[in-house]
C-alpha cells in the first residue's frame, strides 16, 4: 500500500511531456515507484501535483453540495428529467445562435420523449430541423455543418437507429479533427434514448456504450438526475469535441428541484452520490437507482458502501475513482452495458491498471446479460442488473 | 489543350496564340475569346447551359499550366510510390484534371469543395501548395495534415476544401452539410460534393440528395465518372449509368469532364442554378490513366487500347510548356523530402480540443495521471 504508482491514463501511454526529445516512442508506460501523496496532475505544460488527501480540483463545482443545498432552501424549481434537458438546450440557443438541432420529429412533433417541445415555433425549421428517416446522412450532415462552424445536435430518436450512423459517427464525426490535422473541429452532441425498460424489444432496448466508446474523438457522458442531465447538456453544446449523450428511457419522467441560476457541468467528472467506507460502487445511468436501492438494504445489514454515478464514459474520471478505492479497497462496478467489451470491462481494467496497489479484493463487475433483450417482461427484468444482485455482490466482496 | 488546339484550328484569332508561351506578353491577352466545347450537355429536366464558353487567352495559359501541374504532381507520386517514399493507400488523378481546373474556375474559395480519396489535384486546386501535398504523402511534419491524414485526408479549411475522405459515398452528406451551413449563413456560396461513380451507388448519397432537395440546399452534387469503381466497369455495378439522371426528381446535367471549358461552364451555370433552386447533378464523364490505387496496376479489367485511346482522343492536356511545371514538381519534392518526420508527441495531438471551458482533466487519455503513494 505504501508504494506509489504513476498512471498515465488508462491507454498506457507513455508519451510525456519531457520525453519529445527521444527519437523513437516507448509504447509501454514504466510504472515509476516513489514515496508520495496521493495526486493527480495536469500537464499541459504546467504541472501542479496534487499531493495528500482532502485536496480537491479548483476547477469543478462539486454537484452534490449544489443539489443539497438547492433542496434545503426551497430555492430553484422542480421538473422532470426530460424538461430539464430542454432547458439545457433552449437555454443554450437563445445564447448561441450556432446551434442547431437536426433529428426525425424534433421539430412539429416536438421530439419523440419531448426533448425538443416547442422549439421549432420559437426558433424556426431552420434552426430545429425535421428530417427525413436517414441517420446515416442527416448525421454526416450535422458533421459538415459543424464543420462550417455550426453546433449541431443530433437526435437519435433511439440509441439503436444510430447504427445506422456509424460510420459517420466513427469516421467522419469523431476522426475529423485529427486527420485535418487539428483544422476542423467537429462540436456536436449526438444524444437520445437507450437502455433497457418498458418492454421495447431488442432493437429499440440497446445499450451501445460498448460500441461507441472505442471511437477516438469522442466523448461520451450518461446523465441521471434532472440536475445532471441540464448541466451535462450544456457542456456538450459547449464542447468543441463530439460529444454522446446517453439518456435512458426509463428516466425522462424523474423529478428533482434544479437551480434557477445557470450552471454547467464538466464533462470529465464523476458525481459523488453517497460517499461510504466499505466499497466503492460505481455505476452510471438508470443503474444508480438500483444501486441506491441496493444501498438502503446494505446500510440496515451494516454496510456503508460509497456510490459513485461515474457519468463520464469516455475517459473515465480516475481522480474520484482513485481517491475512492484508496479509501474502501474494495470496487463493484454496477452497469447496465453488455458484458462483453462494455464500460465495465473498460472500468476494471483502467482500475486494474492504475490502483491494483490499493485494492484488497478482485474487482466485481455486474453487467446486463450479453442477450439481445428480450419483449417479455420477466425476461426484460433478468436481463439486467437487480437490487438483489448488488446486495449479494456486496456481501461477498466484503467477506 | 484540346480546348486550345480547336480555337487554334477554327478560330479566326488562332494566329495570336501562337506560340503560347508568348501569349501573356500578348496585349490581347485579356481580350474575350468565344469557344464552342465540342460535346454538348445534356440535361435533365433542366435547361443545359450554351456551349459557347467565354475565355480569355491569360485564363487559357494558366488552365494548361494548372492542369499540367496536376499532371506532373501525380507521375511523380507515382514515381515516390515505387520508391517506397509514399506508402498506404495513394489513388492518382491524371486524366482527370480538367475537373479540377475548370471548376475552380467557376467558383470563388468561398465556395466549399469536399470530395473523397482522390484528393491531390482538388487540394492544389484551392491553392494547396505542392510542397504540403508532397510533405503528407510522404508522411512528413509539413504535410498539410501533418503527417496524420495521408493521400485521402488533404484539407484545407481557409479555402475552403472540406477534404479528403476515405469511405466511399460517406463525404456527399457533409457536403450536403456544408450546403447546409451555407444556407443557414445567408452567405450566397455553394458547395460541390464530389463522389466517383462507383460511390453514385451508395444509399447515403440518395438520401442526402432528397434532403439537398427538400430544403433546397446549395449542394452541387459532382459525379465524376471515370468509368470504373475500382475495377469493376460501369454498367457492372450500375443498371443506370447515366449518373446525372439518377437524382429523379433532381435535375442533372452531363458534361464532357475531359474538357476544361465544358467543366466551366457547367460549373458556373451550376452554381447559379443551385442558388436559386437547390440541388443539381454533374456527371462528369473523365478517364484516369491510373489504376484506382497503387496496387491496381489498371489493365485487369480494361485494355490497354482504351487507355491510349483516350490519351489520344480525349487528353485533357497535351503535352507543351511542361520544362517549368517539372522543375517546380521537383523543387516541391526535393523540400518536401526535407521536412522531418511527425515528432511522437503528435501522435497524441488533436485527437481532442482543449480548452472549451468545462473540463476538469483533458479528455486526451493521457493528460489523465496521478501519482499515488
Amino acid at each position: 500500500m505504501a508504494s506509489s504508482l504513476q498512471i498515465i491514463g488508462a491507454a498506457c501511454a507513455a508519451f510525456s511531456c519531457s520525453s519529445t526529445k527521444h527519437g523513437t516512442p516507448s509504447l509501454v508506460s514504466v510504472p515509476e515507484r516513489r514515496h508520495g501523496g496521493v495526486g493527480f496532475s495536469r500537464s499541459n505544460g504546467a504541472v501542479s501535483a496534487i499531493a495528500g488527501s482532502g485536496v480537491r480540483r479548483g476547477v469543478v463545482a462539486n454537484a452534490t453540495k449544489v443539489d443539497a443545498s438547492a433542496t434545503a432552501t426551497k430555492t430553484g424549481h422542480e421538473l422532470l428529467l426530460f424538461e430539464a434537458l430542454r432547458e439545457g438546450l433552449e437555454e443554450e440557443m437563445d445564447r448561441d445562435p450556432r446551434v442547431c438541432v437536426f433529428g426525425e420529429d424534433v421539430g412539429h412533433y416536438g421530439g419523440s420523449y419531448k426533448v425538443t417541445k416547442d422549439l421549432a415555433q420559437k426558433y424556426g425549421d431552420l434552426r430545429v430541423l425535421d428530417t427525413p428517416i436517414a441517420e446515416n446522412s442527416f448525421t454526416g450532415m450535422a458533421i459538415g455543418a459543424a464543420m462550417t462552424g455550426l453546433r449541431p445536435i443530433v437526435e437519435g430518436m433511439n440509441m439503436g437507429f444510430l447504427l445506422l450512423a456509424f460510420n459517420q459517427i466513427s469516421n467522419n464525426c469523431g476522426m475529423l479533427h485529427y486527420t485535418s490535422g487539428g483544422q476542423f473541429t467537429i462540436p456536436t452532441v449526438i444524444r437520445g434514448p437507450g437502455g433497457v425498460g418498458r418492454q421495447l424489444g431488442a432493437e429499440h432496448s440497446q445499450r451501445l456504450e460498448s460500441y461507441f466508446q472505442s471511437i477516438p474523438g469522442i466523448q461520451m457522458v450518461a446523465c441521471s438526475t434532472p440536475y445532471n442531465a441540464k448541466g451535462l447538456m450544456k457542456a456538450a453544446i459547449r464542447s468543441e469535441n463530439p460529444v454522446i449523450l446517453f439518456e435512458h428511457v426509463l428516466l425522462y419522467n424523474l423529478k428533482e428541484r434544479i437551480p434557477d441560476e445557470e450552471y454547467v457541468l464538466s464533462l470529465e467528472e464523476a458525481e459523488m452520490v453517497r460517499p461510504g467506507e466499505h466499497v466503492t460502487i460505481l455505476t452510471y445511468s438508470r443503474m444508480r437507482y438500483h444501486v441506491m436501492q441496493a444501498a438502503k438494504t446494505l446500510v440496515n445489514k451494516g454496510y456503508d458502501p460509497e456510490v459513485i454515478d461515474i457519468r463520464s464514459l469516455k475517459p473515465f474520471d480516475l481522480y474520484t475513482i482513485g481517491n475512492s478505492v484508496k479509501k474502501t479497497h474494495r470496487v463493484l462496478i454496477v452497469e447496465e452495458c453488455m458484458r462483453t467489451g462494455g464500460i465495465g470491462a473498460s472500468l476494471t481494467a483502467s482500475i486494474n491498471e492504475s490502483f491494483h496497489d490499493y485494492l484488497d479484493a478482485p474487482i466485481m463487475c455486474l453487467s446486463s446479460q450479453d442477450v439481445p433483450t428480450p419483449y417479455a417482461g420477466t425476461l426484460e427484468e433478468w436481463t439486467v442488473v437487480q437490487p438483489a444482485q448488488i446486495v449479494t455482490a456486496v456481501e461477498q466482496l466484503c467477506k | 489543350m484540346m480546348a486550345l488546339n480547336r480555337l487554334v484550328s477554327s478560330s479566326a484569332g488562332g494566329a495570336l496564340l501562337r506560340p503560347l508561351s508568348a501569349l501573356s506578353l500578348c496585349t490581347a491577352a485579356d481580350t474575350p475569346i468565344t469557344v464552342e466545347t465540342s460535346i454538348p450537355f445534356v440535361g435533365h429536366k433542366c435547361d443545359p447551359p450554351s456551349r459557347s464558353v467565354t475565355t480569355t487567352a491569360t485564363e487559357l495559359l494558366s488552365f494548361f499550366r494548372d492542369m499540367a501541374l496536376m499532371r506532373r504532381m501525380e507521375i511523380a507520386s507515382d514515381s515516390l510510390y515505387k520508391s517506397k517514399l509514399i506508402r498506404g493507400f495513394c489513388h492518382l488523378y491524371d486524366g482527370q484534371e480538367a475537373v479540377a481546373v475548370g471548376m475552380e474556375s467557376a467558383i470563388t474559395k468561398k465556395d466549399c469543395i469536399i470530395t473523397a480519396y482522390r484528393d491531390h489535384c482538388i487540394f492544389l486546386g484551392r491553392g494547396g501548395a505542392l510542397v504540403e501535398a508532397f510533405a503528407e504523402l510522404m508522411g512528413r511534419r509539413a504535410g498539410c495534415s501533418k503527417g496524420k491524414g495521408g493521400s485521402m485526408h488533404f484539407y484545407k479549411k481557409d479555402s475552403g476544401f472540406y477534404g479528403g475522405h476515405g469511405i466511399v459515398g460517406a463525404q456527399v452528406p457533409l457536403g450536403c452539410g456544408l450546403a447546409f451551413g451555407q444556407k443557414y449563413a445567408k452567405d450566397g456560396t455553394v458547395t460541390f460534393a464530389m463522389y466517383g461513380d462507383g460511390a453514385a451507388n451508395q444509399g447515403q448519397l440518395f438520401e442526402a440528395l432528397n434532403m439537398a432537395a427538400l430544403w433546397d440546399l446549395p449542394a452541387i452534387l459532382v459525379c465524376e465518372n471515370n468509368h470504373y469503381g475500382m475495377g469493376t466497369a460501369e454498367w457492372r455495378a450500375a443498371k443506370s449509368p447515366a449518373y446525372y439522371k439518377r437524382g429523379d426528381y433532381v435535375p442533372g446535367l452531363k458534361v464532357d469532364g475531359m474538357d476544361v471549358l465544358a467543366v466551366k461552364q457547367a460549373c458556373k451555370f451550376a452554381k447559379e442554378y443551385a442558388l436559386q433552386n437547390g440541388p443539381l447533378i454533374l456527371e462528369m464523364d473523365t478517364y484516369r490513366y491510373h489504376g484506382h490505387s497503387m496496387s491496381d496496376p489498371g489493365s485487369t479489367y480494361r485494355t490497354r487500347d482504351e487507355i491510349s485511346g483516350v490519351r489520344q482522343e480525349r487528353d485533357p492536356i497535351e503535352r507543351d510548356i511542361e520544362k517549368e511545371v517539372r522543375k517546380e514538381v521537383d523543387e516541391a519534392i526535393a523540400q518536401a523530402k526535407e521536412s522531418p518526420m511527425p515528432d511522437p508527441s503528435e501522435l497524441f495531438k488533436d485527437v481532442y480540443v482543449k480548452g472549451y471551458g468545462v473540463e476538469s482533466f483533458g479528455a486526451d487519455r493521457k493528460e489523465v495521471r496521478g501519482v499515488l503513494p
